[in-house]
């Protein structure tokens, strides 16, 4: 049952550390739109990962887990994101700033992850634990909403200007690689597979690729390789960036434990 | 891109709000975009948070053509004193309700 739990737990550090990273646009977003909408995205995504937390709790009956236990009390090696999603919003190890951020990063991002997801909750709608089914009815209609944003803001930043076009390549070339995590194995989704309550997202690689390949086609960009290191944030093995990502989320919590509003 | 090369590039677009299914869309802002499939994009996440709609339409702020407020007095002052235009020397039955 472990297995099942650290599943549920992969789909919510997912959902968690991306609306963390989404969240930094706000107040800093390029116009005041993009600034909501990349705000409206953080909170589907807190919304998200709210309910699968709780999920885990109430499948623990523990009497202790809670959400914010799971969001604010665990540590980086207890996190089962992809490492892709605590990246920070730029394309190589540069002064990290708040002015460096690349808005083509973050929509390169969201991009690659909604286009994955939306198979991913489509699938799940049909879970054999119908909590989870609920939720995934609920995340799909979010997750094609972020897909269609992203996407749209991909064909127009890659077929845009000489200057957004080679952002938008590096943002791909940069980010490709990390996608290769999508595609490995590992026990938690093998077990959630067995059950039934899980799905297998190998099975959703051929139409994610296609999606990527039309979708950069479409915007002037070129396919990058995605080869190379592959990352393992799903395994509790992250990147050094993750651990900012939850000084500053977990911070507060910390400070004043049980604290309500 | 600054905000103010995207308000100088983009152009304008009126945003229509249809709150709930037979109501009509009723204006409720403006947004600069850079196409009309953008400006509804837009539209839907800053007009449409708080569950305020069903339906959005957007119009190029350049495609409506207004009254100059200069022409107010001409345009609007001579129906002020025709009061017999609303029709409100009529007893309405209780059954038609509101009208």
């Amino acid at each position: 049952m472990a297995g099942y739990q650290d599943y549920l737990l992969h789909l919510a550090d997912n959902a968690l550390i991306l609306a963390q990273r989404n969240a930094e646009w706000c107040g800093h977003g390029p116009i005041l739109e993009e600034d909501l909408a990349l705000g409206n995205n953080a909170l589907d995504l807190i919304g998200q990962a709210r309910m699968l937390y709780q999920h885990v709790a109430t499948v623990r009956k523990d009497g202790k887990s809670s959400e914010d236990l799971l969001a604010f009390f665990r540590d980086v090696p207890d996190f089962k994101n992809y490492t892709l999603l605590e990246l920070p919003h730029r394309t190589a190890i540069l002064p990290t700033s708040a002015g460096d951020r690349d808005y083509g990063v973050t929509m390169a991002r969201n991009f690659l992850f909604s286009a994955l997801m939306v198979q991913v909750w489509g699938a799940l709608e049909k879970s054999s634990d119908a909590q989870l089914a609920a939720i995934a009815a609920k995340s799909h209609k979010e997750v094609q909403y972020h897909l269609r944003h992203a996407h749209d803001w991909v064909l127009r930043l890659g077929d845009g200007t000489e200057e957004s076009h080679r952002r938008m390549q590096a943002a791909f070339d940069y980010l490709m690689p990390f996608t290769q995590e999508f595609w490995t194995e590992s026990a938690m989704e093998t077990a959630a597979v067995k059950t039934g309550a899980g799905v297998d997202v190998r099975a959703f690689r051929a139409e994610w690729e296609a999606t990527v390949a039309d979708t950069l086609q479409a915007a002037t960009l070129k396919l990058p390789s995605s080869v190379g290191f592959v990352t393992t944030g799903k395994f509790g093995v992250h990147s050094e960036h993750l651990g900012f990502v939850l000084a500053e989320m977990q911070s507060l919590a910390r400070a004043h434990p049980e604290a309500v509003w | 891109m600054t905000a103010t090369t995207a308000l100088k590039d983009w152009p304008l677009w009126e945003v229509f709000v249809r709150s709930k299914q037979g109501l009509e869309h009723k204006h409720c802002g403006s947004l600069h975009a850079s196409d009309a499939q953008h400006a509804l994009q837009m539209a839907r996440d800053v007009y449409t948070r708080r569950q305020e709609g069903v339906s959005i339409w957007v119009v190029p702020s350049k495609a409506i053509t207004a009254s100059a407020p200069e022409d107010k007095d001409a345009m609007f002052e001579p129906a002020a004193d025709k009061i017999y235009r609303h029709p409100t020397f009529y007893d309405i039955p209780e059954e038609v309700g509101h009208m």
